[in-house]
């Protein structure tokens, strides 16, 4: 899905496989896309990662219908940090390139700040004319200095809290998702329900999966995280970011925690076997939790309100490499693809959030029974529009992860907070060196 | 036929004097000549990229701007020696290396010990030693990471069952690098119990049948008369694990998926620590520091190795 990491590590330890498929496919998609043209059928390579949704909402077939001649060959690399590991490579030697590549929210700043002359200014295209069915900061972190239009937006990913009903009710707390927005208003109110739940909760229990997601909501909430407006690093003087990280290490130490690595397999085991009650959820994770979770979760979920007001965790852009082999149509696709109608509709099939203000509408009044019949069109709808507009930086994703590294540390292992703080530092040092 | 003969044993007339010249350069020529091939792929693949990797670690180099150099002179050098996780790994390198190569040479020894005996299947012992060698990195770390799984694993369940708390096989230091030592272990044991197996056919029977005739017993035997015979197998199972270990990569990078060896580095060894600094950061020039230095350890290793065993032969033939 649109967001770093979201996909289960399984596969990002699949790795290797992953990254030889991926070289496969561009090999094998090249003759066939060079051969296109001349008999008018053309073949559209797409390169994404996570599940973007697109093939299970039968979008590519609808698309080949309404435009004869065109195939769409889709290839995915599971764990974003894979995949752009792989598309680095392929962009510094010019070769093995899809039509369509796909570019996260944390890594558009380095796409448009140091890489922008990789990828087609889609302005050469129209895409100018798109512009006023997005929200301007969607826009806005796709387009350069100079105007060059980079990529056009998909999802984002307004977050909200999804919890287990049926675990709440066993320790005695309200499961109502009305009045559970109510009582953690605050994050200290949601960490005190924590508490309360812990007391009373069922055998091998714990409140949240892991303090490193309860971090990356925190930390989702505020406009500037890691970088200022300018540009420069600011993560180790800013109060907001110091106090995600304070009451993280306040859940760790309350022992609130499960104590999973996200999207590590044993997370994922977790989801069955009912290891934490809530987790905090950008839209997007509404379909993992369909997937982990199962059949046996069905109705035993529910979604309410985020603590704290809005925030927003991931999303995504199609973009259009330099190097394709059919830019044209590749344009075509990802204009058609990213339009509020099929954005719409992949809402409705999947989870992943429209980023189109058209599609927003439209999904208002969505429902959705695996989570208790939960109005997620408008919870995740008012999260979108009150969600901050953030300053993004070109190492975001990377220095998350040392953050969250170093939470891991306090909760797993009980270093003291202080040294943790150091190594994320050092790490920090190293990402940005 | 009868035209060229002559031709066939005496240089040709048109060119008196120069032939027998040419013949003693080519002569002199023609090995260089038929090693060329390889050589020519070694330059392209292998001393080209030796000597152009030196060169980009005196640079600053990012991926997303490969075309953009900045000289940094010995920047990415000091920069390493004053990371602290650079250590780290350095540390861990050397753990694991030890963790994983002394067991498994020692097992591989038993091994071998054990095969050389008539015993009934012995190809099928054998050849079952080397399956584990043949099974992929990536198969056989994704098997095993799901083994230490820390809430669900296999050896957790069964140390639960004799009553032990379960091992965090992932966070805790030594637990994380003991697993991590497994794979390497039950990848490599068979691989070296066949090379010395192989080594301990070639030992004279007649050593053991004059050993026999002297009362030694069966112990006496392997300590007096096959280690001394292995010796340069075991040299060389010790260099190739030497090289192995400090090169080790793939066990380490999929047991978690984890670019930086666990949440605190606490299985990160050089190899991990190198890929982090090129695919994690992109810092291209770092990385490529990191493999200099890794180069000119595996040449100090395996340099100090080969004196030890230098050493050891002159004193046993001053003996």
């Amino acid at each position: 899905m649109s967001h770093a990491r979201a996909a289960g590590r399984t596969a990002a330890r699949l790795g290797a496989a992953a990254l030889a498929a991926v070289l496969l496919a561009a090999c094998g998609g090249s003759p066939e896309g060079a051969a296109g043209g001349a008999d008018g059928k053309v073949t559209v390579t797409v390169d994404l990662f996570g599940s973007f949704g697109y093939e299970e909402a039968g979008l590519y077939a609808e698309y080949e219908k309404l435009h004869p001649g065109v195939t769409i060959k889709q290839t995915d690399t599971e764990d974003e940090a894979d995949y752009w590991k792989s598309l680095q490579t392929r962009l510094a030697g010019g070769g093995g390139l899809a039509d369509v590549q796909a570019i996260e929210v944390g890594r558009i700043a380095s796409a448009v700040q140091q890489q922008a002359d990789r990828f087609e200014d889609l302005r050469a295209y129209g895409a100018e004319g798109l512009k006023p069915g997005f929200p301007e900061a969607k826009w806005a972190a796709a387009t350069g200095k100079d105007g060059r239009i980079v990529g056009l937006g998909t999802d984002v990913g307004p977050e909200a809290m999804c919890y287990r009903t049926d675990l709440l009710a066993q320790a005695g707390l309200p499961t109502d998702r009305e009045e559970l927005a109510r009582r953690w208003s605050t994050w200290e109110g949601y960490l005190e329900l924590g508490r309360q739940y812990q007391a009373k909760a069922p055998a091998k229990s714990a409140w949240i999966d892991s303090v490193g997601s309860l971090y990356s909501v925190m930390i989702g909430q505020q406009k500037e995280r890691y970088y200022d407006a300018s540009g420069t690093l600011i993560w180790d003087t800013n109060p907001a970011l110091k106090a995600a990280w304070d009451a993280s290490v306040s859940a760790a130490q309350s022992g609130l925690s499960a104590k999973l690595d996200q999207w590590s397999p044993q997370w994922n085991q977790a989801f069955a076997a009912g290891s934490f009650a809530t987790l905090p959820c950008p839209a997007w994770m509404l379909g993992y939790i369909k997937g982990q979770a199962g059949e046996a979760g069905r109705g035993k979920w529910d979604v309410a309100k985020l603590p704290a007001g809005a925030g927003n965790w991931g999303g995504s852009y199609l973009a259009v490499p330099r190097a394709a082999k059919h830019k044209k149509e590749a344009y075509e696709l990802i204009a058609w693809l990213t339009a509020p109608e099929q954005q719409a509709k992949l809402f409705r099939k999947q989870g992943n959030f429209p980023s189109a203000s058209g599609a927003i509408a439209q999904i208002a009044d969505a429902t959705d029974p695996y989570f208790s019949g939960a109005p997620i069109g408008r919870i995740f709808g008012e999260a979108a529009k009150a969600a901050p507009v953030q300053v993004l930086g070109v190492h975001d994703q990377n220095i998350a992860q040392q953050i969250t590294n170093a939470l891991g540390e306090v909760e797993r292992k009980g270093t003291a907070p202080e040294q943790a703080w150091g190594n994320a530092k050092k790490g920090v040092q190293n990402t940005v060196g | 036929m009868t035209l060229t003969a002559p031709a066939r044993t005496a240089p040709p007339p048109a060119l008196p004097g120069r032939a027998p010249g040419a013949r003693r350069a080519w002569r002199r020529a023609s090995p260089y000549a038929y090693i060329a091939p390889f050589f020519t792929l070694f330059a392209a693949f292998g001393l080209f990229p030796l000597l152009y990797t030196a060169y980009v670690s005196l640079y600053r180099v990012e991926l997303q701007t490969p075309g953009d150099m900045q000289w940094r002179g010995l920047g990415n050098y000091t920069a390493l020696f004053a990371d602290e996780f650079f250590w780290t790994s350095l540390r861990n390198t050397f753990t694991i290396g030890v963790l994983s190569t002394v067991p498994q040479l020692a097992m591989a020894l038993g091994l071998a010990h054990l095969l050389n005996h008539r015993l009934r299947g012995r190809t099928f012992f054998r050849t079952a030693m080397l399956l584990p060698y043949a099974t992929s990195v990536a198969a056989a770390t994704l098997v095993f990471s799901q083994l230490y799984g820390r809430d669900f694993g296999l050896v957790n369940y069964v140390l639960g069952l004799v009553g032990t708390d379960p091992v965090d096989w992932q966070s805790g230091t030594f637990a994380s690098q003991a697993a991590v030592s497994t794979i390497v272990i039950w990848r490599w044991t068979g691989y070296n119990a066949l090379i010395y197996l192989a080594g301990m056919q070639s030992i004279p029977h007649e050593l053991y049948e004059a050993a026999e005739m002297d009362g030694a017993s069966r112990w006496r035997q392997f300590f007096h008369v096959t280690l001394p015979g292995l010796r340069p197998t075991i040299v060389f199972t010790a260099v190739v694990s030497t090289i192995g270990a400090t090169q080790l990569f793939g066990e380490p990078l999929l047991f978690e998926g984890s670019l930086s060896g666990g949440i605190s580095h606490q299985y990160q060894t050089l190899g991990l620590y190198m890929y982090e600094q090129g695919w994690g950061f992109f810092h291209l020039g770092r990385a490529a520091a990191v493999a200099w230095v890794m180069f000119l350890l595996i040449v100090l290793l395996v340099g100090a190795n080969a004196l030890i065993a230098r050493r050891r032969t002159r004193k046993e033939a001053g003996r």
